[in-house]
């Protein structure tokens, strides 16, 4: 009981502080946020419920005024503003990615973190977070797909950096990789 | 750690918390209700009142806080200039700045406690379906306590990078920094456990 509220905890923590610290690029020179790679981790490391719970707590924290949010950002006005599909779409993320990463028996560890990552962190919480976009301005779904499709390329690199760092997870820490308890 | 509310004192700071959101649903409802360019012109009108009121340094922050919606704002103006339909992107411009505008502002002026305490009136009736509102409160004040722990921690480790690379430091540095997380969470699990640990919910 305590070994998962603090995993949970620490790895609400985790995401907001991934966000907070300045200047993690990656190779290309890209800036990444971070914090996306935080919701994906939370499903690789923790598994599909704890992962999502974390992510649920880093959102409640966000909503109750912290300036948890990469850059900075926070409070209730995230939650009115265009991406509010993206923000409600995270723990569902999360929690898909938990559960096909607990679900699959087969191959390495890198690979089935990677693919999860891609299923959920980018198609699901796309698809979330488009039709909160096309609420928000009043488009169709398919115009506003349009405004995301420059993310994903760089969204797809996050999802290979989580496979491999789930991956060195595993070997560093197989105890603490809680989606494969 | 230092919450979003405003350190500039204004009277609604002293409302209770849970009007003040439900006031915002409201509100928020209202605002998809209405179509009218007009009405939501006067409505933006009197949410930037309603900052004015509390003076000019709560005023400009607060203004500050809807630059970051100027991406959004550019298309659709954009996109309703170009087809035409001017009113319409009028209204969803206004509707956005001023459901942002308003939320902003009961985050501006709600100290971090009195939105603990929501929680903790909102989480209560969550007991009989087994959420335990003790792991809930430590959970938070756990993320709260150990935020800018993990943040010093983190910039450490990049300064180590640093100090050993002409580079900057890139993804690899998240290994490290998750592991050093994991610990934590342990460590953190172990102490709760000597301080006598989570409680059961009373039902069980």
């Amino acid at each position: 009981m305590e070994r998962n509220l603090t995993h949970i905890a620490l790895f609400a923590a985790l995401i907001a502080a991934l966000g907070l610290i300045p200047r993690i690029e990656l190779s290309f020179g890209i800036p990444i946020t971070a914090q996306s790679l935080g919701i994906m981790l939370a499903g690789t490391i923790l598994g599909a419920k704890r992962g999502a719970l974390a992510v649920l707590l880093f959102l409640l924290l966000v909503a109750i005024g912290l300036p948890f949010l990469a850059g900075g950002r926070g409070g209730l006005g995230v939650f009115a503003g265009p991406t509010v599909g993206f923000l409600l779409g995270f723990p569902i993320a999360a929690f898909i990615i938990g559960l096909i990463v607990e679900k699959t028996r087969i191959g390495p560890i890198a690979l089935t973190a990677t693919l999860a990552s891609i299923i959920g962190g980018i198609v699901v919480l796309y698809i979330v977070g488009i039709a909160g976009l096309a609420v928000k301005l009043d488009k169709s779904f398919a115009d506003s797909a349009k405004l995301m499709y420059i993310f994903i390329p760089g969204d797809i690199i996050k999802a290979i950096i989580a496979g491999i760092i789930t991956a060195a997870i595993a070997k560093a820490r197989p105890a603490s990789l809680l989606s494969k308890q | 750690m230092i919450s979003l509310s405003s350190p500039v004192k204004t009277k609604a700071h002293g409302w209770p918390a849970g009007a003040k959101l439900a006031g915002l649903c409201i509100l928020s409802i209202l605002l998809i209700a209405i179509t009218s360019p007009l009405i939501h012109a006067l409505f933006f009108s009197v949410v930037l009142f309603l900052y004015l009121l509390a003076g000019r340094i709560f005023f400009v922050s607060g203004i500050k806080k809807l630059f970051i919606l100027w991406p959004f704002i550019l298309i659709v103006s954009l996109w309703h200039l170009y087809n035409g339909q001017t009113a319409q992107g009028i209204t969803i411009v206004l509707r956005l700045l001023s459901a942002v505008a308003l939320a902003n502002l009961v985050t501006m002026t709600t100290k971090l406690s009195d939105m603990i305490d929501v929680i903790h009136r909102l989480a209560k009736p969550l007991t009989f379906i087994g959420l335990k509102t003790q792991a809930l409160e430590i959970s938070i004040a756990l993320v709260i306590r150990l935020t800018p722990e993990l943040i010093a921690k983190g910039t450490a480790l990049s300064q180590a990078w640093r100090a050993r690379s002409p580079k900057r430091p890139n993804w690899k540095v998240v290994i490290p920094f998750i592991v050093v997380t994991l610990d934590d969470a342990d460590h953190s699990a172990e102490a709760l456990r000597a301080r006598g640990g989570i409680q059961p919910t009373h039902k069980e």
